[in-house]
């Protein structure tokens, strides 16, 4: 059970890499990362799961609660590289059709 | 005789034993009599000065050097004499904060409490159990004025006792809302999430299914706020298919409103709804499928309703080494007459 957050800044972006399982006990590290990016207004956040093998509600509830920061704070907040079952868990959800998610399902 | 006195004694013994002869009983005998040492609180440098004093007075001619050695020791030990004590007041501070939460657990337990009822039109079988000792999700059976049956099933996104609190006031919300005829499924739901964005601090959330049961025309109307997708069973078809529904989650959007569904049901026919601790379950080659919990449904359908939740999730618990890593609600009714 082990995640790596990769943050990479670029001129106004912020890309975030997230790699391995985002859990109960996986979470906390990943609110960490996240809360330092989204102090600041005006962040565009573009957070990359393609290398996400599981997630469960409460990494929701962490990408959720950045989501709803950044929104307040006036930047935006871009979802890419869901597998199917992350997919299907903001279908669920209702957050798929709030939230921008790029890129086909792989 | 006191402790410090039986010591004294049972130390000279110990080590007159084993400067004659090098045995292994007399270390066993060293084993035992260090647990006594520890369950009466001697911090160690007491016992290096005790091992100083006894070697002086067994060998009286040992060098004054080797004595004066001890002295760096006991300096050591002090160091951990006093992480020991530490040790000593965390335990019972955790003691304490365990009994705490056990008195925590037992209050949620008996707030949280839904009976599961029983009717003649209507076989329920219900089942709820925490990952951790708190539980965060909920399921709530309740009769409004009309006699119409009111259902939930709920699930607080996060876990431990932020979720557990939060699940508290859930409970009031739908307590309340429930009894009167004139709110729909899709009417609880609004104002529960109204209730939810106002009153929950951001990061927590919850999804819920909220179901209303007409026992004259047996149709069950529902609406979901982002829960897990639970299933029908068509008898007459032997067929399962998910109990489709949209929404949002509680928490996020104020002004969000929520499709209304409808459902009837033969004799014979079953609404079985489920927390995504059921759907979560993993197994040795990765997660659970939903055909999985079809194939458990099919496995104990000749069963009553409670005895077809209790087997699955014992299956599913056995599956995960009987370690459930979040928590498993899932609640069956099925149509009777």
């Amino acid at each position: 059970m082990n995640i790596t957050v990769d943050v990479n800044k670029t001129d106004g972006n912020t890309i975030m890499k997230i790699s391995g399982e985002i859990d109960a006990y996986t979470a906390p590290k990943l609110k960490e990362t996240i809360n330092q990016l989204t102090k600041e207004d005006g962040k565009n956040v573009v957070i990359d799961l393609t290398d996400v093998i599981y997630m469960d509600s409460t990494g929701l509830g962490v990408l959720v609660a950045a989501f709803k920061k950044i929104k307040t704070n006036g930047g935006s907040f871009i979802l890419t590289g869901l597998s199917n079952r992350l997919q299907r868990l903001f279908t669920i959800t209702g957050l798929s059709e709030i939230m921008d998610i790029k890129g086909e399902s792989k | 005789m006191d402790f410090q006195e039986s010591l004294l004694w049972k130390y000279k013994d110990i080590l007159t034993k084993y400067l004659a002869v090098q045995s292994e009983q007399t270390l066993y005998l060293t084993q035992k009599l260090s647990k006594e040492i520890l369950e009466n609180h001697i911090p160690p440098e007491e016992v290096i000065n005790l091992h100083k004093s006894v070697l002086n007075e067994l060998i009286p001619e040992v060098p004054s050097e080797v004595l004066v050695s001890f002295d760096i020791l006991l300096e050591i030990m002090m160091s951990y004499g006093l992480a020991y004590l530490e040790h000593q007041s965390l335990r019972y501070k955790q003691m304490e904060l365990e009994m705490e939460l056990e008195f925590g657990a037992n209050m949620q337990k008996m707030l949280l409490g839904s009976a599961i009822p029983k009717y003649d039109y209507l076989d329920i079988g219900a089942i709820s159990i925490p990952a951790k000792i708190m539980n965060g999700d909920y399921f709530h059976f309740d009769i409004d004025s009309d006699q119409e049956l009111k259902v939930a099933i709920a699930d607080v996104i996060g876990k431990g006792i932020p979720a557990a609190l939060c699940m508290s006031m859930i409970k009031y919300a739908v307590d309340s809302l429930s009894y009167s005829k004139h709110n729909s499924p899709e009417v609880v739901l609004e104002r529960l999430n109204r209730i939810v964005e106002k009153n929950v601090d951001l990061g927590i959330f919850i999804t819920m299914f909220y179901g209303s049961y007409n026992p004259k025309q047996h149709v069950i109307q529902y609406a979901s706020a982002g829960h897990e997708p639970g299933f029908f069973y068509n008898k007459k078809e032997n067929s399962f298919v998910d109990l489709q529904a949209k929404g949002l989650l509680l928490g996020i959007d104020p002004h969000v409103t929520y499709p209304k569904f409808e459902i009837s049901l033969e004799i014979g026919d079953m609404i079985i709804l489920l927390s995504d601790g059921v759907t979560e379950t993993r197994t040795e080659d990765g997660f659970l499928e939903r055909e999985m919990i079809i194939d458990l449904l099919n496995k104990y359908m000749h069963l009553s309703a409670q005895e077809i939740v209790n087997n699955i999730y014992r299956d599913l618990s056995k599956i995960q080494h009987y370690q459930i890593r979040d928590d498993f609600t899932m609640i069956i009714m099925r149509r009777l007459v």
